[in-house]
């Protein structure tokens, strides 16, 4: 465990971004806390989380696969990819964390996606635990523990000091190269910080939430439940939930027609729309009682029927509080999950 | 005047359920948090007692939802309107959108209501609770004990700006309806066009790039009643479901003021919805104001059957040239 | 003085009846105006929706000039007014969002009116080349 004194804060995260390009949440003119992109002067929002998750680094919204230049008769594919230079992402919450995983799960089994893989490879991590969790907060229900937020490095921010320790040997590196702005120190302040925060999380309007009754068997239980009908019933079919979301990793694969040619990129896609996964015959899923059941079956019952039982949720809490009408998986567990 | 509680409108409900007036009611479902109210329909009074609540957070607007539910052969829903709703009524009802005679209206006076982020950024996040006190909030709080806040200061911006506290459409009013407002909702549209070109330019490049168009503001509109919008059309060949280039956001917001220009009556379910804080509500109010500057003074929704401004025209309309030398500084 | 290569596209929409003979009659009358320009011919201004608009900036052009028949002439009575209208907004809203007014015009050009057609023309394109290249409403992707 290595200690960065508060006022040397500055020069420790310049020393970082002299060696990559260094991300972490800043208050915006929106007054709420987005990634950004670090340089002198940029001071870390003290907000718990951002609007938009971490995700965006290896999964962006949108992004370029290939172009295809058209000349004459002939038609040249253009591989868009590059080696993508190191970055640090700084201050990632417990939550997101876990979302890499689960995001690993969809993009670095057979076959591999190259442009995920190409990112995740060069992202560094640097986590940090949450003292303040908020009302919203439920990553416990998912085994994610607030106190020990993973990552390749972990931090722990007290009044007068951040202290950080390296969980890989990414962070190692990186940690190493900082040796000049930290000290070697013990485990005390820490400690008490994670009883603080386990301490908390007990306390925390969601902590008695469990996922116990959902599971990758339980299909048949849930998919024509009538409580679909009352919970979607309002749902506007934004795809605000899906895009906040630090797991959902739909995408569409499309072509937009250039003045020379084609570029073909993918985004970010909603189960909510109702043009998703629309096909020849048209659209397999025509009310949107269906959509909006299968984005929080996906979270609950298929995903872990694939991922030997990982829920595809981490509890960030963004969907409690950006949903126009304020439906949300929460909502959904418990009306589900009583009558189970 | 009278102050609307839950009791009240939980009687008037159960009263015309019992009375088969209507057989189902549109309200508001209590969440986890006080804050965190869903629109819902319920069918019983002990659905009704169970989940009904009313209070600062009930702020959807529900005239869209009567486009759906009007067309259930089912008898009549019950509609609570405020006052900025029922606006919103009667320019659906003026576009044929839904059937006027499986609605019961109760109009509701309103004071205005609470924006939770506003309340946040006073007491701070981690807020568990919400009670109201007269004229304040009493804010529960996870780290920091209760905070009392003025309920003038957590009111939505819509709300600070309101334009009417008169009823437009209703079959039954509980209390009394008020006046039109002289408000102050052109200001911020009037500061703007009172910038440069480039200040403008910086300040809607900075709002409009934080958009992730999730077509929430789309989708909650009230005058956004198309089958099928144009932008989630595959053969319109602009549709897109995320942003590839920084132009597609601006397309996409223009087009989306433009369409409801005329029609919208600045209810602010876009502002209030945006998971991205982006002031939508100026791009609209733009429009109202250019409408009133321009042509003659329009309030869409207040009363039925008017002729909105662009399906309407006079001999003597000012041309575009100078309807651009009109619309703000232009240095 | 820098050299200036620039030169601008310019997308005109021109109504079938008024405005598209206008610039048949200045092609008659061997009058000039520059190749830049490229005309739509659409069967009334009213047919021009906001978004073909929006569309000819995002597809490379620097101006787009909307000609119809003078209000009171349109062949279908009224089209014209409504575009008036529509386009006085449209303009007013891209100005309140800083794109540079001089981008847009509305011209009402009748079919004998060879002589405007071109003295516009010719007109909006020095003005178009004096403002330089459209980059506020333009799509990186076409330019690519």
């Amino acid at each position: 465990m290595r200690k960065c004194s508060t006022a040397n804060l500055d020069a420790l995260l310049r020393t970082i971004a002299e060696n990559a390009s260094l991300y972490l949440p800043v208050d915006g003119t929106d007054g709420r806390a987005h990634f950004t992109k670090w340089e002198d002067g940029v001071k870390m929002s003290d907000a718990l989380n951002t609007v938009r998750s971490a995700k965006d680094f290896f999964f962006p919204q949108t992004e370029n696969l290939m172009d295809f230049k058209v000349e004459g008769k002939t038609i040249e594919i253009i591989d868009t990819r590059e080696e993508c230079e190191d970055f640090v992402i700084f201050g990632v919450r417990a939550c997101d964390v876990r979302s890499f995983d689960i995001l690993d799960r969809v993009f670095l089994v057979d076959p591999v996606d190259t442009y995920y893989k190409n990112r995740r490879e060069h992202g560094i991590i640097v986590s940090m635990a949450c003292t303040r969790p908020s009302e919203t907060c439920f990553c416990r229900t998912f085994g994610i523990d607030a106190a020990n937020p993973g990552g390749d490095i972990v931090c722990y921010k007290e009044e007068d000091a951040w202290y950080f320790d390296a969980l890989t040997e990414k962070g190692q590196a990186l940690l190493s190269k900082l040796e000049s702005l930290t000290e070697e120190c013990d485990t005390a302040a820490v400690d008490a910080q994670k009883d603080l925060i386990r301490e908390r999380m007990d306390k925390l309007p969601l902590a008695d939430l469990t996922a116990d009754a959902f599971g990758g068997d339980k299909l048949n239980t849930y998919f024509n439940a009538p409580e679909w009908k009352s919970l979607s019933q309002s749902c506007l079919g934004c795809g605000t939930c899906t895009f906040v979301c630090p797991t959902c990793q739909c995408y569409d694969i499309k072509d937009f027609k250039t003045n020379k040619g084609v570029q073909r990129f993918r985004c970010w896609d909603s189960c909510m729309y109702s043009d998703f996964t629309k096909m020849a015959h048209g659209n397999n899923r025509t009310s949107q009682l269906e959509r909006f059941r299968q984005r929080f079956m996906h979270k609950l019952v298929y995903f872990p029927a694939n991922n030997e039982g990982i829920f595809g949720c981490v509890g960030c809490g963004r969907c409690l509080s950006r949903c126009p009408i304020s439906m949300n998986i929460v909502k959904v567990m418990k009306e589900l999950g009583g009558n189970a | 005047m009278q102050k609307v509680t839950r009791e009240i409108l939980l009687a008037k409900a159960a009263e015309l359920l019992a009375a088969g007036t209507v057989n189902r009611v549109l309200g508001w479902k209590a969440g986890e948090f006080t804050y965190d109210v869903t629109p819902a329909l319920f069918t019983t009074a002990a659905e009704l007692e169970k989940d009904f609540v009313y209070g600062p957070f009930s702020g959807a607007n529900f005239s869209k939802y009567l486009v759906k539910e009007t067309r259930r052969d089912e008898g009549k829903v019950l509609v609570f309107l405020k006052p900025c709703d029922t606006y919103s009524f009667n320019q659906l009802l003026t576009e044929h959108r839904f059937d006027r005679e499986r609605v019961y209206a109760v109009g509701i006076p309103c004071d205005g209501m609470a924006d939770i982020q506003r309340i946040k950024d006073q007491a701070g996040d981690g807020v568990s609770g919400v009670e109201c006190d007269g004229d304040n909030l009493i804010v529960h709080t996870l780290y920091d004990g209760d905070k009392t806040l003025a309920m003038a200061d957590c009111l939505a911006e819509r709300c600070v700006n309101c334009k009417s506290k008169k009823h437009v459409a209703y079959d039954e009013l509980i209390g009394e309806t008020g006046d039109v407002i002289d408000s102050h909702r052109f200001d911020e549209v009037e500061k703007l066009e009172k910038m440069t070109e480039d200040e403008r330019f910086a300040f809607w490049q900075n709002e409009l790039s934080r958009c992730i168009r999730c077509n929430a503001c789309r989708d909650v509109c009230p005058a956004c009643t198309c089958e099928k919008c144009v932008f989630g059309n595959p053969n319109s060949g602009v549709e897109n479901k995320a942003i590839s280039d920084s132009f597609e956001e601006k397309m996409f917001h223009v087009i989306r003021a433009f369409h409801v220009a005329g029609r919208c009556t600045d209810c602010g379910e876009c502002s209030r919805v945006c998971p991205q804080n982006i002031p939508l509500h100026l791009l609209n109010r733009k429009f109202i104001r250019d409408i009133d500057n321009f042509y003659d003074e329009y309030q869409a929704g207040a009363e039925v059957g008017q002729r909105a401004p662009l399906v309407n025209y006079k001999q003597e309309d000012l041309e575009p040239s100078e309807a651009v030398e009109r619309s703000g500084n232009n240095a | 003085m820098q050299m200036t290569e620039f030169k601008p596209k310019i997308v005109a929409f021109c109504c079938n009846w008024c405005s598209y003979a206008g610039a048949d009659l200045a092609g008659n009358n061997r009058l000039n105006y520059p190749a830049e320009v490229k005309i739509i011919r659409v069967p009334c201004s009213c047919r021009v929706n906001p978004m073909f608009i929006l569309r000819a900036f995002q597809r490379g052009a620097d101006g787009v000039i909307l000609c119809g028949c003078h209000p009171g002439d349109c062949h279908y009575t009224s089209g014209n007014y409504y575009t008036r209208r529509r386009m006085a907004l449209l303009f007013s809203m891209l100005n309140f969002l800083g794109i540079e007014k001089e981008r847009t015009r509305v011209e009402w050009v009748s079919a004998a009116e060879g002589a405007k057609f071109a003295a516009t023309m010719n007109d909006f394109v020095a003005q178009i080349t004096a403002l330089g290249e459209n980059k506020r409403l333009e799509d990186l992707r076409c330019k690519k």
